[in-house]
């Protein structure tokens, strides 16, 4: 199980304090997209994504940017228990979507990147380290029904 | 592939980070220190705390070769061969963490770029970024 320590909890809840879920999620996605335009792939019935600024206006992003995020809350309200909150979550991902599991650390990086942005000299690499941490907990989670 | 017009941003990118070499270079060291503890097994000879000099020193050594191979961008493989040699026959560094320190130096200059560090720029940066390690580890095997 993974040990969190008082210390990470607090940087972590102090992150999402701070987190507004729509632009954040959609600042996300976008540079995902266009930083790794192979995820695209997985956009195929969302509408325009030919440059940085379509996909920013896309309303079908910001609204899968929100859903990303609502998904992150859910690992922040059960931190003790994410591997077993996430497994609808990534049956979902592996056999419905079939998304390839390295591209989930593709958009952590992305979201970590646009958290850095946002909070420039509050996010120190303590706050970064756990928030990492945190993430890559996460991401073993949606890994996990993959087989 | 970088387009032309990505080779002159990061010119230009690179060109405003040296004069802020050591603290850019340091901050994205320590992030990487901090986030990956196993990077720290390859500084056991130097200082690594926050603010040490060895780390500030340290720091613009890596800002400055970014900068040079930013200038040098259709001969980084020239231009980088030194770097190259050492990283492969002396350092040896396991070519998995050139990805972490290279996550680190974005994550930093989101963190000062500001309203520049758009997503073209974090794209062209990436590629930048990706392309420069691919060479340092050229030699590897």
């Amino acid at each position: 199980m993974v040990q969190w320590t008082a210390g990470e909890r607090a940087a972590i809840q102090g992150v999402f304090a701070k987190l507004d879920y729509e632009s954040v999620g959609l600042e996300s996605l976008t540079r995902c997209l266009v930083v790794y335009p192979w995820t695209q792939r997985y956009f195929g019935g969302f509408g325009n994504l030919y440059n940085a600024e379509a996909i920013m206006a896309n309303p079908k992003i910001a609204a899968h940017g929100t859903v990303v995020l609502k998904g992150l809350e859910k690992a922040l309200k059960n931190m003790d228990n994410i591997k077993n909150t996430f497994t609808a979550l990534s049956e979902l991902h592996s056999e419905k979507l079939q998304v390839d599991p390295g591209n989930f650390q593709l958009l952590a990086d992305c979201l970590t990147v646009v958290l850095a942005r946002r909070m420039t000299t509050d996010f120190t690499p303590d706050i970064q380290a756990a928030w990492q941490k945190f993430l890559s907990v996460v991401i073993s989670a949606l890994r996990r029904q993959y087989y | 592939m970088l387009s032309n017009t990505e080779k002159e941003l990061i010119v230009q990118i690179w060109d405003k980070m040296i004069p802020v070499a050591e603290d850019i270079g340091s901050e994205a060291l320590l992030r990487m220190f901090t986030t990956f503890p196993k990077t720290k097994t390859y500084f056991s000879h130097l200082d690594i705390s926050p603010n040490s000099d060895h780390l500030r020193c340290h720091g613009k050594k890596i800002v400055q070769a970014l900068a040079d191979g930013a200038r040098n961008i259709s001969t980084l493989a020239t231009t980088l061969a030194p770097l190259s040699r050492f990283h492969a026959y002396l350092l040896r560094i396991h070519p998995t963490n050139f990805k972490l320190l290279n996550h680190c130096i974005l994550v930093t200059l989101a963190c000062h770029m500001g309203d520049n560090f758009t997503p073209v720029a974090h794209a062209a940066i990436d590629k930048f970024l990706s392309a420069f390690s691919a060479v340092l580890a050229e030699k590897f095997r």
